[in-house]
C-alpha cells in the first residue's frame, strides 16, 4: 500500500512536470516547479518509510528549505531582472 | 482504556499506509487539475489547494507509520515548513503574476480551447 502511494506520486511528479515544460507563461512554469518541489519532499518521505530507513527524512527538510527559497528568487529575479534590490522597497508594482 | 489501544497498535500500520495513499491520491487530483485548466489562476487554485492538504494527509499517515519519537519530531518540522512556506510562495506567484499584467481568463470558456492549451 505505501508502495502504490510512492507509484501514484510519481505519476503526479511526471504529470507536473508535463506542465513545467509546456506552460505557456512564465508563472505556470514557477507553479510547476514550486508545486513539483512540494511532491518530491513527500515522494523523499515515503521513499523512507518503504526501504525502513526514515533517515530519508533530513533530505526532504532541507529540499524544503531550499524549494521555498528558490521560488522567491526566481520571482524575484523576473520582476527586477537583478539580485540586488532590497525586497521591502515600496512604490514600485507590488504594494498597493 | 489498554484494550483500546492495543487495537490502536494493531491497527496503526494499515491507518498510516491508508493515509498516505490518499493523500497520493489526492495529489494526483491536483496535478490533474493543474494540467487540465485553461488559465493560470485556476491551475494556481488547484495546485495550492490541493498541495497543503495532500501534504497534511501524507504526513500525518507518516507519523502513524513512525517507529521512534525523533521521527515523528523530523516529520512535524516538515510539516510545520511546508503549511507556512506553501500558502505564502502561492501568494507571490500569483501576486507577481498580476502585477506582470497576466489578466484572468474572464466569461464564457470557448468549446475549441478547453483543456487543451
Amino acid at each position: 500500500m505505501i508502495g502504490a502511494a510512492a507509484r501514484a506520486r510519481v505519476g503526479g511528479i511526471a504529470m507536473m512536470l508535463v506542465r513545467a515544460l509546456r506552460g505557456p507563461t512564465l508563472y505556470d512554469r514557477v507553479l510547476a516547479v514550486n508545486s513539483l518541489g512540494t511532491k518530491i519532499i513527500l515522494l523523499l518521505g515515503v521513499i523512507g518509510f518503504l526501504t525502513g530507513r526514515p533517515d530519508f527524512l533530513d533530505i526532504s527538510i532541507l529540499y524544503a528549505l531550499i524549494n521555498f527559497v528558490a521560488t522567491i528568487a526566481i520571482l524575484k529575479f523576473f520582476r527586477y531582472r537583478s539580485f540586488q534590490v532590497s525586497l521591502d522597497r515600496r512604490g514600485r508594482g507590488g504594494s498597493r | 482504556m489498554s484494550i483500546v489501544l492495543e487495537y490502536f497498535h494493531a491497527f496503526r500500520p494499515a491507518l498510516g499506509s491508508a493515509l498516505l495513499l490518499v493523500g497520493a491520491i489526492l495529489a494526483v487530483i491536483g496535478t490533474i487539475g493543474v494540467l487540465r485548466f485553461p488559465d493560470f489562476y485556476t491551475r494556481l487554485h488547484a495546485a495550492s489547494v490541493t498541495d497543503t492538504a495532500a501534504a497534511t494527509l501524507a504526513i500525518l499517515g507518516m507519523v502513524l507509520l513512525a517507529p521512534s519519537l525523533a521521527v515523528v519530531f523530523k516529520l512535524a518540522v516538515v510539516w510545520l515548513f511546508l503549511f507556512l512556506t506553501g500558502p505564502t510562495s502561492s501568494h507571490a506567484v500569483a501576486n507577481a503574476a498580476h502585477t506582470a499584467g497576466l489578466q484572468p481568463m474572464i466569461g464564457k470558456l470557448d468549446e475549441n480551447e478547453g483543456g487543451s492549451q
